[in-house]
């Protein structure tokens, strides 16, 4: 009898012996901190986090950068974080000597918060660039850090909001 | 490449993630245990007269299961890492525990049962052989070379329940496929429960035509007469069966009609525009009312055995490409509307890139090659067996 | 002790040192992060967005994000009178070089999108090796070394949120920056964002100010019916928003 299920038991013993391979073959191949928090390698999670940092922060610019400070304090901009307009600046934070930021044209960075468009808060000041400007860049007239025009005006022009639709201005 | 977006979609969907080849994955999967299930009717349900394409038919799930993965290692970003799947299987992923479906379907079940139907003739070819192929059979023989009538009716004993074991399995196999799809609730064109019975019976109507069809060809091929009485009973499966599919599917397109829930206007949508040629031209027309029709004609209508064959060949053909665009239509259908039910994207397919048209040609054509191979090596013709007068014995012949 | 110059000369490099192993170290290794006593959400504050896309921009800096592919992206919606079901929307590379001029009268307004990082994240549910995961302070992240690059987990998303990174072959998307909140940081959007639309939310924080502002004004979590335990909370957000 035995005799007659001989292939059987060669197939079987094939068959544990694939199994015991892929075991041991598992113990030694799956990384070590799989499973450790749940279905993953905990070892990925610091990992992740060390990654380095690409943006400093505007407590970090406003160490060194008080004078713009003192600028943006008189106005409106005090809100806006440095990095919003200039970018990611850790690079420039750890090595300010060596690595400047770039001049940025105010045509472009302005324009993104300031050009209007009717999904922005009605009372968020906003211009039609190709009106308002006239083909000029907007630090021309505005000064980025304290953007507010206070001399010269109006009291219509001073009060007016630079709203939608506005024609010229009233800009010299 | 820009690829051309109509409306809306979040700016992440308008790349396709899911190319051809992901459509030839379900597809040739469904061939695979559809091809088991006609083998099954003989070897289970005692339909003696479809016992011509036994052994073929599980070749052909063989050659085309063997394929199987290859699509999907042509798709992973990483395929060295493909073998995580076996080492930390998700197991509340479908994906993962189809790893171990497939796994289990093709050494527990097809191999086996395989060995265990060409035992008989393996060891005797490895007796009569020589050189390269003897070393094979040798090696197939796993060192034992008893044939006795005892140990082959201990096989048979063994092979049928492992063919019975191998019927649900054939159904997970598929039904796991469609449920990979099913269970993503974030796309209702391929949410549903219904998701892995289409596609299980859809595996069916497509493998029992490919088995049908290979049969035919080949024994054409091979300048012997077809047995006509075995195509007759296979197309008269075939028949029943497409016609269980096509209502599934049906009775998904009513309800999602009747019931137009907030993704309906825009898969709709894309039905009539997008998909209209491979899904209502292609898929529907062409691919199943019109092979029904003509099955159902040789149903009720007498035919000579000559237009019998014919319409066979038609309609079997048509229902390949049938299964294939519905295989393309979900894949593919699934990713051209945007979650946001707002806008369409297009599916560029590449040609001579790594997931491109020509690559997807290349793999349907692999597993004819491999079945060629296997046909030399354990050869499935009922006339071409070394025991064809003799004495009982193993089952797989005539 | 006295600082002579050659201790200086010994103490700086020492102390720079030491900086590089709080900044960059595991959080269980840096001694001020637990991972059990966090459990990350954002608050994205509507009426407040100005769809100027510092945001977009600061995220694609912060990560290396490619061309071409979002972690967070801006929505713009308008809203044709009562047809809330049939918002026109449009997002301009993301909205990353903000919006072009629009005078269009009716409804409308911004939308940032990011991923939600779930509580019951159906990704990482589909994840067939657990390359993707929730982290135990609850940021939905990506194991780049472990995973296959399958897809599947960017068709689970009911959000959009996730691409596959050309360079790498692997699945990604918005991290919460978990580089910067494990060390005290917050993340690049919510850094640059003019209007404070944005803010990181830490949960499991007692005073933070998300609880107070949770049980005073009307939250919603994108696609609630998905029930996927979303933790960006959006307010002030239309019902037309998908």
């Amino acid at each position: 009898m035995f005799k007659d299920t001989e292939h059987l038991i060669r197939l079987a013993a094939v068959l544990i012996l694939a199994v015991v391979a892929f075991v041991a073959l598992r113990a030694a191949v799956v990384p070590k901190s799989f499973g450790q928090y749940g279905h993953y390698r905990a070892n990925a999670i610091g990992e992740i986090a060390a990654r380095p940092v690409a943006h400093a922060g505007h407590e970090v610019c406003e160490g060194c950068h008080t004078d713009v400070v003192d600028q943006k304090k008189l106005g409106r901009h005090i809100v806006v974080p440095c990095e919003a307009c200039h970018g990611a600046q850790a690079k420039h934070t750890d090595d300010p000597a060596t690595i400047k930021p770039p001049k940025l044209d105010t045509a472009v960075v302005c324009s993104r918060c300031h050009e209007a468009n009717s999904a922005k808060p009605k009372a968020f000041p906003q211009v039609v660039t190709a009106d308002h400007a006239q083909g000029l860049a907007c630090d021309t007239c505005h000064q980025p850090h304290r953007p507010k025009i206070e001399e010269n005006k109006t009291e219509e022009a001073a009060a007016s909001k630079p709203a939608v639709k506005s024609a010229t201005g009233g800009k010299k | 490449m820009q690829i051309p977006v109509e409306g809306f979609m979040y700016p992440n969907e308008v790349e396709l993630q899911w190319s051809v080849l992901i459509v030839l994955y379900p597809f040739i999967t469904g061939l695979v245990a559809g091809a088991f299930i006609l083998a099954s009717l003989e070897r289970v349900f005692r339909v003696r007269a479809v016992k011509p394409t036994y052994r073929l038919a599980l070749l052909t799930a063989l050659a085309f299961l063997l394929v199987a993965p290859l699509p999907l290692q042509l798709h992973l970003g990483h395929p060295e890492r493909s073998f995580e799947m076996y080492l930390t299987p998700h197991r509340s992923s479908a994906m993962a525990m189809f790893g171990f479906v497939y796994l289990w379907y093709l050494m527990a079940v097809l191999l086996l049962e395989i060995w265990l139907d060409y035992r008989r003739d393996i060891v005797l070819k490895a007796q009569s052989t020589s050189g390269l192929t003897r070393v094979v059979y040798r090696a197939l023989t796993l060192g034992s070379s008893n044939i006795s009538d005892r140990s082959l009716s201990i096989d048979d004993r063994v092979g049928y329940v492992i063919t019975l074991i191998g019927i649900p399995s054939a159904f997970l196999l598929h039904g796991y496929v469609g449920f990979i799809f099913g269970s993503v609730k974030a796309n209702p064109w391929w949410s549903s429960p219904l998701m892995p019975i289409v596609f299980i019976f859809s595996a069916m109507v497509s493998g029992i035509a490919a088995v049908m069809l290979l049969y035919m060809a080949s024994t054409k091929l091979r300048g012997k007469e077809i047995d006509i009485r075995c195509v007759d009973v296979i197309a008269q499966y075939l028949f029943y069966t497409f016609v269980i599919d096509f209502s599934l599917e049906m009775v998904d397109l009513l309800q999602r009609i009747y019931e137009a829930d907030e993704s309906f206007r825009s898969l709709d949508f894309m039905v009539h525009t997008r998909l209209w040629t491979s899904q209502v031209i292609i898929q529907i027309l062409l691919g199943t009312v019109t092979p029904i029709v003509m099955l159902g004609l040789t149903q009720v209508v007498k035919m000579s055995e000559a237009a019998r064959k014919r319409i066979y060949a038609i309609a079997g053909s048509l229902t390949v490409v049938g299964i294939f665009a519905m295989r393309w239509n979900v894949v593919i259908g699934g990713q051209l509307f945007s979650k946001s039910f707002l806008g369409y994207t297009t599916y560029k397919m590449g040609f001579a890139t790594r997931e491109g048209l020509l690559t997807a040609i290349v793999l349907m054509l692999l597993p004819f090659a491999i079945l060629w191979v296997l046909v030399k090596l354990l050869p499935p013709w009922p006339d071409a067996t070394s025991h064809a007068s003799g004495t009982a014995p193993a089952h797989g012949t005539t | 002790m006295e600082i002579t110059r050659r201790r200086l000369l010994v103490l700086l490099p020492a102390a720079a040192v030491a900086w590089k192993y709080i900044q960059a170290g595991t959080p269980e290794a840096s001694p001020n992060y637990k991972l059990s006593e966090h459990w990350w959400g954002m608050l994205i504050d509507i009426p407040k967005c100005i769809g100027c896309g510092s945001c977009v921009r600061a995220c694609s800096a912060e990560n290396d994000v490619p061309d071409g592919y979002f972690r967070t992206w801006i929505e713009r919606y308008h809203v044709p009178d009562w047809a809330i079901e049939r918002p026109e929307v449009e997002s301009p590379n993301g909205g990353k070089d903000g919006f072009p001029p629009n005078q269009s009268t009716g409804k409308n307004f911004f939308v940032p999108k990011l991923c939600n990082h779930c509580a019951d994240s159906p990704c990482t549910q589909v994840c067939p090796v657990g390359a993707t995961f929730v982290s135990p302070d609850g940021v939905v992240l990506v194991d780049k070394n472990y995973c296959l690059g399958c897809r599947y987990c960017v068709q689970a998303c009911p959000y959009g949120c996730r691409f596959i990174n050309p360079k790498t072959n692997t699945a990604e998307k918005c991290t919460l920056c978990y580089h910067r909140i494990t060390k005290g940081l917050t993340t690049a959007c919510a850094e640059v964002c003019p209007t404070g639309a944005r803010q990181l939310a830490d949960l499991k924080n007692p005073s933070d100010p998300i609880h107070e502002f949770l049980k005073t004004h009307s939250v919603q979590v994108l696609k609630p019916h998905m029930a996927t335990g979303a933790k960006v909370f959006y307010n002030g957000m239309d019902g037309s928003v998908r």
